[in-house]
């Protein structure tokens, strides 16, 4: 809401910078009120609700981790999967070997990602595009290895999250929902406020033209590491809570490419670059795992089809459809001019 | 010294891992993540000729223009549309390529791992000393190895269809002015590529066994020999799949379980060391 007067001496013109849309406001209200019904699930819900809901958690807190590097970073990374399992093994250590009670090592196991991604960063940013792609799913295949050389977690074979024992099954399992239902308010909270921040403007220009981004004076290497720690503290997250909530863990299961192909999946399906992407993403991916993940491999060869098919055709996705057709935007991260 | 001798027989197979994928990059800037689902994918319509009751050497032939057709038609009816200053499109297609490919032959072949029956040609060896031999199969590998990295160099270099690849891959644009399409060079890559990974894979079925999962692991043994040797040079990538593989050989030997692990880790060493790789050749 600033007025200004150029050097040329043209007439003064107001502007404002519009952030909002029209339907962003009241689904934002419908939103908050969903959440506190979903707060209150424990009571009239049933567990196998609640076990589902924390499942999903997990799928769509990667995803959206993922979405933050590939769609807004420019970073497409299919080694995700190494901050995933890296925040599972550091909660399960963390819990079963130094007492940490595992609801609150969960975000210990998050920041353990977050950490340990700043020293693979100077490795994995060595690379670019699709090498990039291929190098950082290398690092998480010796993780992978790691791991499974390792006797004390159990090897290859893993082991079981022993930490939670004694704890009642009805209170853990409304315990780790409620954790669930925190990250991902929580991740969505972080990745939308972080776009719409300053930091957040710089990365929209960086993935636009990273070279005419530099000469804004965008320091585009530090950014590019910030988001870099920021999806693995969130894929960490993620991590650690699948396996709190599942109470046992294996190398081939934390460290799986799946994981990633999911994500990309969710994220391309619903939309790469947008918040709403990976949302509606992972509800079309629990819907379609609902009715036809009993088909295994034709079920995944499916899902392999439907990537390529929209990935070629639908460029935007399903949101980027809705998007264009309606000018719906839930989450709104640009800043439109106006000239008053 | 005989591990070294296994390791260089290894990396041989390695050689013709990754020479499809040097060229593929090399040509098109494409990563081809269903790489090592493709080798896989070799092995198998051999191991299906063969049970056909296909003698093995002529099923190995056979695989090859098949590998050649498959090659052009991905390359002229579905990657051609995702190339691009964006890598997005690319690694999502070929990743779901990979899912597809790794599914199908799940539900065909199932789980279980097969090799190729070679009627024992697989077994054979020769004494080289007292107490050292080299299997038959593996000496032809590197064999086949060698003359391929000579026949794609000289190919490169000396002939119109090399000279064609160089021309798209260094400027497509001014390539496609002076009258070359483009589109069909980068199919003619593709394929040539797919012969390779054809052969690679039958020679990989006959050597050891294959299954459907295995692919994703060959990926990066070949994605890691191109990056050790440098982009745009043949001979390095030979000589980074012939590293590659006296290091796993190095690392089984020290202890099974780490084999694969030292492989991985001599690779990023080199990243952080000599990000270029050992041989580069690539202008611009």
């Amino acid at each position: 809401m600033t007025s200004m007067n150029n050097s040329y001496g043209q007439t003064k013109r107001a502007y404002a910078v519009v952030r909002n849309t029209r339907v962003s406001m009241p689904l934002l209200l419908i939103g908050i009120a969903l959440v506190i019904l979903a707060i209150t699930l424990p009571w009239w819900g049933e567990s196998s609700w609640m076990r589902e809901f924390v499942e999903i958690s997990c799928y769509f807190i990667f995803a959206m981790m993922w979405n933050l590097m590939a769609g807004y970073g420019g970073m497409v990374s299919i080694g995700q999967q190494a901050f995933f399992g890296f925040g599972g093994y550091t909660m399960l250590v963390l819990g079963n070997f130094l007492g940490v009670n595992p609801f609150v090592a969960v975000l210990f196991g998050a920041i353990a990602a977050g950490v340990v991604s700043l020293p693979i960063s100077k490795i994995a940013f060595r690379l670019q595009g699709g090498y990039f792609a291929i190098g950082t799913w290398v690092i998480s295949e010796v993780f992978r290895l790691t791991f499974a050389n390792i006797s004390s977690v159990g090897g290859g074979s893993g082991t079981s999250l022993t930490a939670l024992r004694g704890i009642e099954k009805a209170t853990r399992e409304s315990v780790t929902y409620w954790i669930a239902l925190a990250c991902v308010v929580g991740s969505i909270v972080l990745v939308y406020g972080f776009l719409r921040s300053k930091q957040g403007l710089a990365l929209l220009a960086i993935r636009d033209n990273e070279i005419a981004a530099k000469s804004q004076g965008i320091a585009v290497g530090r950014m590019k590491l910030a988001v870099y720690a920021v999806s693995a503290f969130g894929a960490g997250l993620a991590g650690a809570l699948y396996f709190v909530g599942n109470l046992r863990i294996s190398p081939d299961a934390a460290f799986s490419v799946n994981w990633t192909a999911f994500a990309i999946f969710m994220v391309v399906i619903g939309g790469i670059g947008r918040i709403e992407g990976p949302l509606v993403g992972a509800l079309i991916f629990w819907a379609l795992s609902k009715f036809f993940s009993d088909y295994g491999t034709w079920y995944l060869l499916g899902l392999g089809l439907l990537a390529i098919v929209v990935t070629i055709y639908f460029k935007q996705g399903l949101w980027g459809y809705v998007q264009e057709r309606w000018g719906w935007t839930l989450f709104p991260t640009m800043r439109k001019l106006q000239i008053l | 010294m005989e591990t070294i001798l296994q390791g260089l027989l290894l990396g041989g197979l390695y050689a013709l891992f990754a020479l499809g994928q040097s060229l593929i990059f090399g040509v098109m800037r494409l990563t081809n993540t269903a790489h090592g689902d493709f080798i896989i994918l070799g092995s198998f319509i051999t191991l299906t000729l063969t049970a056909l009751g296909i003698a093995p050497w002529y099923a190995v032939l056979a695989t090859l223009p098949i590998n050649w057709l498959i090659g052009y038609m991905l390359q002229r009816y579905v990657l051609n549309g995702t190339l691009g200053k964006d890598p997005l499109p690319s690694l999502v297609v070929t990743f779901g390529l990979s899912i597809v490919v790794q599914n199908l032959l799940l539900e065909v072949f199932s789980a279980d791992p097969r090799s190729i029956d070679t009627e024992g040609f697989n077994t054979m060896s020769w004494a080289l000393t007292g107490d050292i031999s080299v299997g038959v199969l593996p000496v032809l590998i590197l064999i086949l190895a060698l003359s391929s990295t000579a026949g794609l160099q000289w190919l490169f270099n000396h002939t119109s269809m090399g000279r064609s690849f160089r021309a798209v891959s260094d400027d497509r644009e001014i390539a496609e002015l002076m009258g070359l399409n483009a589109r069909r060079v980068y199919a003619q890559a593709t394929a040539l590529a797919f012969v390779l990974v054809g052969l690679a894979g039958a020679l990989q079925g006959m050597r050891t066994t294959v299954a459907p999962a295995d692919g994703p692991m060959l990926l990066l043994f070949a994605f890691e020999a191109v990056i050790i040797g440098g982009m745009g040079s043949f001979w390095g990538t030979l000589a980074g799949a012939m590293l590659l593989g006296v290091t796993q050989q190095i690392g089984f030997r020290l202890d099974p379980g780490w084999g694969i692990w030292a492989g991985h880790l001599m690779f990023l060493a080199i990243l952080v060391l000599r990000p270029q790789g050992l041989f580069p050749k690539t202008r611009g």
